[in-house]
């Protein structure tokens, strides 16, 4: 309890990948919410990323962060322009209602 | 060590309880607010295992720009059903209380990570956390980022700029009625069709239709 190793690193990177999963699939507001819950998904990876490079001493490990985060500001700035557009065509990003493609 | 565990424990509570945050509360600005608050937290659990440079970069590229940009977007799209008197304080607004919960927050972070700075070096009894007391993370990280991965390096600057043209073509669009340059038809405008020589007849004047 006292000594912090790489479990309790592991652990808190899984508590906030699953609540990251569990926010996108409670989420019936609006479709923000969803992208946001996308990017804690990709901040509990960086974070077993960089605890399994710090206890191995490995630096690659924060290389591929770098990369991870440089993916991650990409899809949110993809991801906002398809919902701005989307909300300039309809007036509305409520989850509910985005079901043209009925799938 | 047991300075290892205060740390752990506390940046990681804030985390955890600002991402429930995030995906219950009600109202889109204060998840928004909230996400800050666990990038914050998580960058400094980052700075404080000993990945210094990366813990900053998530402050720059999470906090400074992802971040704001939600903000933006909320904001612009009026989605988070707020009311016009935000500022006017009429009406009670709870974007305020909420934002100045989390700065407190935020402010008490910082004062745990600088305060403790100087148990940093405790963290490492064991011997992990620094590679080589000679080199700082910022030096390893150029050393093999810039050597070994320089093609992972170059292929993620070309995703920067696809995400750029591709937000740019996405939100990009043609407003009728609006005067612009088009410097293709101005140099290649030739005298034969731009002037025209009209002969004018004694008496009856000229009358051009274009």
């Amino acid at each position: 309890m006292i000594e912090i190793g790489l479990g309790h690193y592991l652990t808190l990177g899984a508590i906030i990948f699953s609540l990251g999963t569990i926010g996108i699939f409670l989420n019936r507001k609006n479709i923000i919410v969803i992208l946001m819950s996308i990017e804690l998904m990709l901040l509990a990876v960086n974070i077993n990323l960089v605890s399994f490079s710090i206890y191995l001493e490995d630096i690659v490990g924060q290389i591929f962060t770098m990369l991870i985060l440089t993916v991650a500001a990409a899809e949110a700035a993809i991801g906002l322009a398809i919902i701005v557009s989307y909300y300039r065509n309809k007036g509305s990003v409520r989850v509910e209602e985005i079901n043209e493609m009925k799938g | 060590m047991i300075a290892h565990a205060i740390f752990f424990y506390f940046f990681s509570i804030i985390a955890i309880l600002s991402a429930i945050m995030v995906i219950v509360s009600r109202n889109t600005v204060h998840s928004v607010l909230f996400l800050i608050l666990d990038f914050i937290s998580i960058s400094c659990l980052f700075i404080m295992i000993g990945a210094e440079f990366l813990g900053m970069m998530m402050l720059i590229v999470y906090v400074g720009a992802v971040a704001v940009l939600f903000v933006f977007v909320v904001m612009l799209m009026n989605v988070s059903e707020q009311k016009l008197s935000w500022f006017r304080g009429s009406k009670k607004s709870t974007h305020i209380p909420i934002g100045l919960i989390v700065g407190f927050v935020i402010l008490l972070e910082l004062i745990v990570i600088t305060g403790g700075w100087k148990y940093k070096d405790t963290f490492s009894e064991t011997k992990f956390l620094t590679f080589d007391k000679d080199f700082t993370n910022t030096h390893l990280i150029g050393n093999v980022m810039y050597t070994e991965y320089i093609h992972l390096f170059q292929i993620s600057g070309i995703i920067l700029l696809l995400s750029m043209v591709g937000a740019i073509v996405l939100t990009y669009r043609k407003r009728e009625g609006i005067k612009k340059q088009d410097y293709f038809r101005q140099v290649s405008r030739e005298y034969e069709d731009s002037v025209k020589l009209v002969e004018v007849e004694f008496n009856k004047g000229v009358k051009l239709d274009d």
